[in-house]
């Protein structure tokens, strides 16, 4: 059939109950799929191809338990659903997806959607889970009180979709042009009547569980016990940190021999000149010293994807509600700012299933501030350069003891900033939270793959997109222009990149930098771990040799090593985060003052730092 | 059982007004006749709690929760 106009089907349904999992498995998309409610925020879409070779558009949307939407991502779901959005008509069909387990809500929300006028397709997913446990479904039954199709599905597993296209395709072709929509915003009379209805439904069409899961609430019965579950956070929080400092080594001094075997057989190929510096010094000293914490990296993420994937978010999200209400964040801030571990762009982008502007805005403000995987690093580098590795009480080890505080500086600073900005700027109380604790399950192991590799290879193009440009720019600036005849000193300190730093150094003197350091601060705007690499190439040019750890450890005393450390909690060199900011805050004030803020931040604690341990003879 | 499910009192805050609590309410599965286990109790102060509405698991705060009004089912 060649239809000149493609239909467009859109997934609609509660948070968590697998839709971007079914868009995936549908359209071949590789978008975010993990246990916990509010994982999609954007519209995306895709397109499936059905066996007899007709496409269709299918739209992923973020879950909602109602069209009346509250917050920036339910409201994403309500104007493709309406129609209301500039570019784009109505969808054709709607597939309302639904948690074979957990049919309650959704049966309300496929009430509402019905009232849109536009045909629908309901689809039991996660019916797997369902069949286990006994849960028993009419299908017919449920079809008829809804009038719609019902199909079922296992997105996980890719069983059922190809009924559920055909079924979405001949929806699409029952009602062409598609209906004005009698969809309004219902009262609580009419949810009231509504919760009747799918009551009714429910009883009609639905057996209770035979062999209800009992894992969910054995695991819960330990993991949020008040104090047991606390002590299991902090501890699983505390291995998070000490793996990754741990566990990376060998993977590390790998590629460090590889990068450095490379810089050896350069330099053998290479003629003398200025190329050789450029590769060597430049480009090899330089990604390298980045590429090495690409271990660090994915092991951090290996542990957050687990806790995502495995249902244990929300039940963090719980223990730290009334620690964050405390500092008057709302209680669904805590996924935003665990995923800035990571990066704060996504978590920044995830604040938009926060409701009240008020509370996103401070969590966007705040985003940044916890330790995010560019920052290991910067962190790793230098613990490795100037903390001994000793181990402290047998176990311990000091290294990773620092990192901990580091992250541990940067959660009580975001607590902090938040709890100001609440007091001093907006007062009011914490916001409304209510929150849905999905079941355990266990993690896929395919999509946690598919999601290390994803963030491998974009660490990894990174280094070739912005770091090794920048490598260029820093080598050609510090080897240039050479110093005159008959100059005293080291040739770099007569280059741009070493007249910069002299320069700048004055301001950064309080502070304790050198102007090595000032000058990686500057490429280190772009994003922070290319300080590290700037640092590489400059102490490369500057004739030093061996592991840049070696030679920080030569270079740089513990007071200003520290003061560094302290500086890289607060600094805000992110353009990717500011970028976002004023993506999601439409304008350039609040990147304004996060920027504004954190430098602030930044240079008085490097100020602190820096005095405070020579106070006390570290320097 | 809930027996009742109440618009949210004088406590207009933030845009938020009390009839938009109880319809947040009755959108997670909070309604009048709805079966209320509470399961779990938070660390500080015992909040949020964690509750089973109708077999579906939801942490809330109490502050909310009190708009909610239960009796005990009769055996
Ligand atoms: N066993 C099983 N698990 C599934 C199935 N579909 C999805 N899941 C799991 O359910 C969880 C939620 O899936 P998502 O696709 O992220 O859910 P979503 O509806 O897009 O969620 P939001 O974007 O937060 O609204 C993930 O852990 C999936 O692995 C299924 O058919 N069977
Ligand atoms: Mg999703």
């Amino acid at each position: 059939m060649t239809s000149s106009r493609i239909d467009t089907v859109a997934l609609v349904g509660n948070p968590n109950c697998g839709k971007t999992a079914l868009f995936n498995a549908l359209t071949g998309g590789r978008q975010k799929v993990a246990n916990y409610a509010g994982v999609t925020v954007e519209r995306k879409e895709g397109i499936a191809t059905l066996p007899s070779g007709r496409r269709l558009r299918i739209l992923d949307l973020p879950g909602t338990y109602s069209l009346r939407a509250r917050s920036p991502d339910e409201a994403i779901t309500r104007d493709a659903v309406l129609g209301r959005l500039a570019d784009e008509p109505a969808p054709d069909v709607i597939v309302c997806v639904a948690d074979a387990t957990n049919l309650g809500l959704v049966l309300r929300l496929a009430l509402e959607l019905k009232t849109t006028g536009l045909p629908m397709v309901f689809v039991l997913n996660m019916i797997d889970i369902a069949e286990r446990q006994g849960i028993d479904i009419d299908f017919e039954a449920l079809s008829r009180e809804l009038g719609a199709p019902v199909t079922a599905t296992v997105a996980t597993r890719k069983r059922g979709l190809e009924t559920l296209l055909e079924l979405a395709a001949s929806q699409a072709e029952g009602m062409r042009a598609s209906p004005p929509s009698g969809w309004r915003e219902p009262s609580a009379t009419e949810v009231r009547a509504a919760h009747r209805q799918a009551r009714e439904l429910m009883r009609a069409a639905v057996q209770p569980p035979s062999r209800p899961d009992t894992l969910t609430g054995r695991l819960d019965s330990v993991l949020l016990h008040p104090v047991g579950g606390v002590a299991i956070l902090l501890g699983l929080l505390f291995l998070m940190f000490q793996a990754v400092f741990t566990w990376a080594a060998p993977a590390q001094d790998l590629i460090e021999a590889g990068f450095g075997a490379l810089g050896v057989g350069a330099a053998a190929v290479l003629p003398d000149g200025w190329m050789t510096g450029l590769v060597v010094d430049g480009l090899i000293a330089g990604v390298g010293s980045v590429l090495v914490f690409l271990p660090q990296i994915l092991i951090l993420f290996l542990f957050i994807l687990l806790l995502e994937d495995s249902g244990y978010m929300a039940r963090a999200a719980f223990l730290m509600d009334r620690i964050m209400g405390g500092a008057g964040l709302h209680g669904r801030a805590f996924i935003p700012l665990l995923s800035s571990f990571a990066c704060a762009v996504p978590g920044i982008m995830s604040t938009r299933v926060i409701d009240s502007r008020k509370d996103r805005l401070t969590t966007i403000l705040t985003a940044p501030l916890m330790t995010c995987s560019a920052r290991i690093p910067v962190y790793t580098l230098i613990i490795s350069a100037l903390i001994p590795n000793r181990t402290v009480g047998g176990v311990l080890s000091l290294q990773g003891l620092v990192m901990f505080s580091l992250y541990a500086a940067g959660i009580l600073s975001a607590l902090l900033v938040a709890f100001l900005i609440r007091k001093v700027f907006w007062r009011g109380g914490s916001e409304l939270f209510m929150m849905q604790l999905p079941d355990y399950k266990r993690p896929e192991p395919g999509n946690v793959l598919r999601n290390l590799a994803q963030k491998a290879w974009a660490f990894i193009s990174r280094a070739g997109r912005i770091i090794l440009p920048l490598m260029v720019l820093v080598w050609a600036l510090s080897s240039w222009p050479a110093p005159p005849v008959g100059a005293q000193g080291p040739a770099i300190a007569y280059s741009a990149a070493g007249r910069l730093g002299h320069w700048l150094e004055p301001i950064f003197a309080p502070i304790g930098f050198s102007w090595e350091m000032v000058v990686a601060l500057i490429p280190g705007m772009a994003a922070r771990e290319v300080a590290v690499a700037a640092l590489g190439a400059i102490y490369a040019v500057g004739g030093e040799e061996g592991a840049l750890a070696g030679i920080l450890s030569r270079q740089w005393t513990l007071a200003c090593g520290l003061a560094f450390l302290a500086w890289y909690v607060f600094a805000p060199q992110c353009i990717a985060t500011l970028a976002v900011v004023r993506r999601e805050t439409g304008g350039w004030l609040w990147p304004a003052v996060m920027f504004g803020y954190m430098l602030g931040l930044a240079y008085a604690a490097a100020f602190l730092v820096f005095q405070a341990s020579r106070a006390l003879g570290l320097a | 059982m809930i027996i009742k499910v109440r618009t949210g009192g004088d406590r207009d805050r933030d845009g938020l007004t009390a009839a938009e609590i109880e319809l947040r309410l009755l959108e997670f599965g909070f309604v009048e006749g709805a079966r209320v286990e509470v399961l779990h109790e938070g660390p500080i102060g015992g909040d949020p709690i964690a509750v089973r509405v109708d077999g579906i698991r939801i942490a809330l705060r109490r502050a909310e929760a009190m708009n909610v009004v239960l009796a005990p089912e009769a055996a």
